[in-house]
């Protein structure tokens, strides 16, 4: 066999989705950010909805998503993506609008924001990455940080008696009328990545039928903030992480 | 007995907070000043010292938690970077309305907008100017070493307090992320409750049977009352003006030319002046400390005697206007920056000068 | 005396507490120091690079942009910070990983192959202190005892075991540093 008989398009397993750009993404090697990037940009692809998409990035480690999804982006402030995703969506209700934000940017800053959307409704994805820690600035602790896990604002393990609990916020929104899909995935393993594609698929297509947020949790790593390699962070992730934010549906309307 | 130590300008805010006996500390995470945040609790002063340490889940709760504390006659204070302190712009007006004292920490990055995290002297108008609605100001403290960062800590509470104003230190990325020697003091006692009964009457610090509650708001519909809120508070400013002002002076006696300059541009300048000196130009600087109040008399008067001055800043020229003002165009004034996280070299300053000023 | 140094390499090189503990030494000795590292985003595996100042007197700018010394540690650094020596000052150079070697005439060059002797006694996590051994060598600007001070200064207290260790490697360093290009 030679190379042009092994590369005839009935042979390919694999590409690059069109929907995210050349650029080379600044994710630490192992960093959850990339696949859940490449899930949201192949359900894109996979619906055809490239051109009628809108997607708003987070202040965080994904701030610089705009240069790695090839559909019209806004950056908003940090944890104002809710907001900004609002506006968008109701200027433009033909579109897809999505927002992609962190646990800080999501459930710490812009809490306010992120109830009043679930709250009202809005026809929006909201894709949130759970990493339990703020990767950005250099790992302290965030909102979702779980009980005696240690960050640099929490050098002796998160207590919970002087600095509150892990907040559990997508089991809070699923409690929302405002809410129609409420999921957590992760994608550490193929068949998670998987599953996990198809739950964002759901949350696109949920946006056809005017249902309200669709709202994907990602449980994933970030190695550098957690300081493990990456297989000790996935390890560490499924041990420890998923036992406190268990992963499935907390609402599936009809 | 002083303590001699080795520590970035972001730990010695954090150190000082603990030794000055401060009460409080909300803050949320923003490069280049996280290492307050982090070092405090990796001191846990929580167990020495009783002091709260808290991270908030936004600068506006932080904000918002300090003017509670600063109303129960609590030290409390907040430190951020530029995009955090411009969402606590709201708070700090309602503190400044409310005449309450605390400490507000800058270090300030590059703007407009997210920017970069790199060092920037460009909220100089944000913070001398006003920054939130309404005619207040806020006492402004500009360190130009690691030793200034903690000290200033003392001085800002002081001023606070004497004033019942909030207070600022205008630090940069590169102030807060040096390291430098520093004599660091003893810890000082928090203040009791009872001093804080007795000293600061206008503290929430529970009902006295004798007295009418205690208020505090920034609150006043009838106009006439509002008006009179506003001349109290512009009286205190005078005085302030008349007694606060804070300055160095740096090879200025036989000075034909100045640097106006504060912060890590004021050491920038220095290294320029040693540059300058040596090629024969007879340069000094003007180093203001207090940003507010300016000190605009002392410049005045220089202004009298040099033949010109530029002002350093990394920005696109703010603090020049008010030297402009306090210099009332007697002499030629130039401004010199860089911006956007870049910081000039001496060289590029000591070219600004012969070329703007002296060449000019 | 005043000696302006800027050390620059990776990240996880040890570069900023190689200066941190030249600045304590300084501190210890009396003189005035500054540390300024580079950060940000930058530090991510990326380079990595700390302005140390020393002196007799008040320190100006802790931020230079022309050095008596600098340290080079990989070819990233090479390429931004040869042509910031003043001339007649110094270059200091580890050879591995270096495609490009330094070029000038008018400054003194030396080369220090730490990474290659750390490796080979086994003391990989003490390669900075060999590359400091060779700078102190040229530079003696702290002496040895305030190197030990500064290092039971700037090292936590579970590492001070280390220290003697940490003298073995800066002599080390002395002992293997050659010159490139003297004047
Ligand atoms: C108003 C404001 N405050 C603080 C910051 C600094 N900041 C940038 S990202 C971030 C936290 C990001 O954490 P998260 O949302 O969990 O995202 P991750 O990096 O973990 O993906 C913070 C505090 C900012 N940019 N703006
Ligand atoms: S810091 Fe953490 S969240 Fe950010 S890119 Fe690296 S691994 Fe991912
Ligand atoms: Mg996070």
């Amino acid at each position: 066999m030679n190379r042009e008989d092994i590369i005839k398009p009935e042979n390919l397993v694999y590409r690059r989705t069109p929907v995210l750009t050349d650029n080379v993404m600044h994710y630490c090697p192992g960093c959850g950010h990339g696949t859940a990037h490449r899930l949201v940009a192949e359900v894109i692809e996979e619906m055809g909805i490239q051109e009628k998409t809108i997607g708003i990035a987070p202040v965080g480690c994904s701030v610089l998503a705009y240069n790695y999804f090839e559909v019209d982006m806004q950056e908003a402030a940090h944890g104002r993506a809710p907001a900004l995703a609002t506006a968008v969506k109701r200027l433009k209700p033909d579109f897809f609008v999505f927002s992609y934000q962190g646990d800080g940017d999501l459930a710490a800053i812009g809490t306010g924001e992120t109830i009043h959307a679930c709250n009202r409704g809005e026809n929006i994805t909201m894709i949130f990455i759970n990493n339990g820690i703020y990767g950005m600035t250099g790992g302290q602790m965030a909102p979702t940080t779980l009980e005696d896990m240690k960050t640099s604002t929490s050098p002796y393990g998160r207590d919970t008696s002087i600095m509150g609990n892990p907040l559990k916020i997508t089991e809070l929104l699923a409690q929302l009328p405002g809410t129609c899909y409420v999921t957590r995935q992760a994608v550490y393993t193929p068949a998670l990545v998987r599953k996990c594609k198809r739950a964002i698929r759901q949350a696109f297509e949920n946006q056809k039928e005017n249902k309200g947020v669709s709202f994907v949790e990602i449980v994933s790593n970030c190695n550098s903030g957690w300081k493990m390699t990456p297989t000790a962070a996935n390890q560490w992730l499924e041990e420890n992480m998923l036992p406190f934010y268990p992963l499935g549906d907390l609402k599936v309307s009809k | 007995m002083k303590e001699l130590k080795l520590m970035k300008g972001n730990e010695a805010i954090a150190e000082a907070a603990i030794r000055y006996g401060v009460d409080g500390y909300f803050g949320y995470p923003i490069t280049p000043q996280s290492e307050i945040l982090e070092h405090l609790m990796a001191e846990e002063p929580y167990k020495k010292t009783g002091m709260v340490v808290l991270q908030a889940e936004s600068e506006v709760a932080s904000i918002n938690m300090v003017y509670g504390g600063a109303a129960c006659g609590k030290r409390v204070m907040t430190t951020s970077s530029s995009p955090g302190i411009s969402l606590m712009q709201e708070g700090l007006s309602y503190i400044a309305g409310a005449e309450l004292p605390c400490l507000v920490v800058n270090v300030v990055r590059g703007g407009p907008g997210l920017g970069t995290i790199q060092p920037s002297q460009a909220d100089y108008f944000q913070t001398t100017k006003g920054g939130g609605h309404g005619d207040y100001r806020l006492i402004t403290l500009a360190p130009a070493s690691v030793q200034e960062m903690y000290d200033f800590v003392g001085l800002a509470f002081e001023l606070a307090f004497k004033y019942r104003n909030p207070a600022m230190i205008l630090s940069d990325g590169v102030i807060g992320q040096v390291m430098e020697k520093v004599q660091i003091g003893d810890y000082q006692p928090r203040w009791t409750d009872e001093y804080i009964k007795k000293s600061f009457p206008w503290a929430s610090t529970g009902k006295n049977p004798n007295k009418p509650h205690i208020i505090i708001t920034s609150l006043e519909l009838d106009s006439s009352k509002q008006e009179q809120v506003n001349i109290r508070i512009q009286n205190k400013y005078k005085e302030c003006q008349a007694n606060e002002v804070r300055y160095e002076m740096i090879n200025c006696d036989d000075a034909e030319y100045i640097f106006v300059a504060y912060g890590s541009s004021a050491r920038i300048c220095q290294k320029a002046i040693q540059l300058g000196r040596e090629k024969g130009i007879k340069v000094g600087l003007l180093r203001p400390i207090t940003l507010w109040p300016f000190p605009s008399k002392i410049l005045g008067e220089l202004a009298d005697k040099v033949k010109g001055m530029l002002s350093v800043e990394m920005s696109a020229g703010q603090m020049v206007e008010d030297v402009l003002l306090a210099t009332k165009h007697k002499i030629k004034v130039e401004h010199f920056g860089r911006f956007g996280g870049i910081i000039p070299t001496p060289q590029e300053v000591l070219h600004a000068l012969e070329t703007k000023i002296i060449g000019g | 005396m005043t000696e302006e140094i800027i050390i620059a390499g990776f990240g996880g090189q040890g570069v900023l507490s190689m200066g941190k503990i030249l600045a304590y030494s300084g501190i210890m000795q009396n003189k005035e120091v500054s540390w300024m590292p580079s950060y940000g985003p930058e530090m991510r595996g990326g380079t990595s690079n700390v302005t140390v100042i020393i002196s007799d007197e008040r320190i100006s700018s802790p931020v230079l942009s022309v050095f008596d010394t600098a340290i080079i540690l990989n070819q990233q650094s090479m390429d931004k910070f040869e042509k910031s020596v003043k001339p007649g000052g110094m270059l200091i150079y580890d050879p591995n990983g270096i495609t490009r070697h330094p070029e000038r005439k008018d400054i003194n060059i030396y080369q220090i192959a730490a990474t290659d002797k750390a490796t080979e006694i086994g003391i990989s996590k003490l390669f900075n202190m060999i590359v400091l051994g060779g700078f102190l060598k040229y530079k003696p600007i702290i002496q040895e005892e305030f190197m030990r001070k500064g290092l039971e200064k700037s090292l936590p207290e579970r590492h001070h075991k280390l220290i003697p260790d940490n003298l073995k490697a800066i002599a080390i360093g002395s002992e293997i540093i050659k010159a490139y290009h003297t004047l």
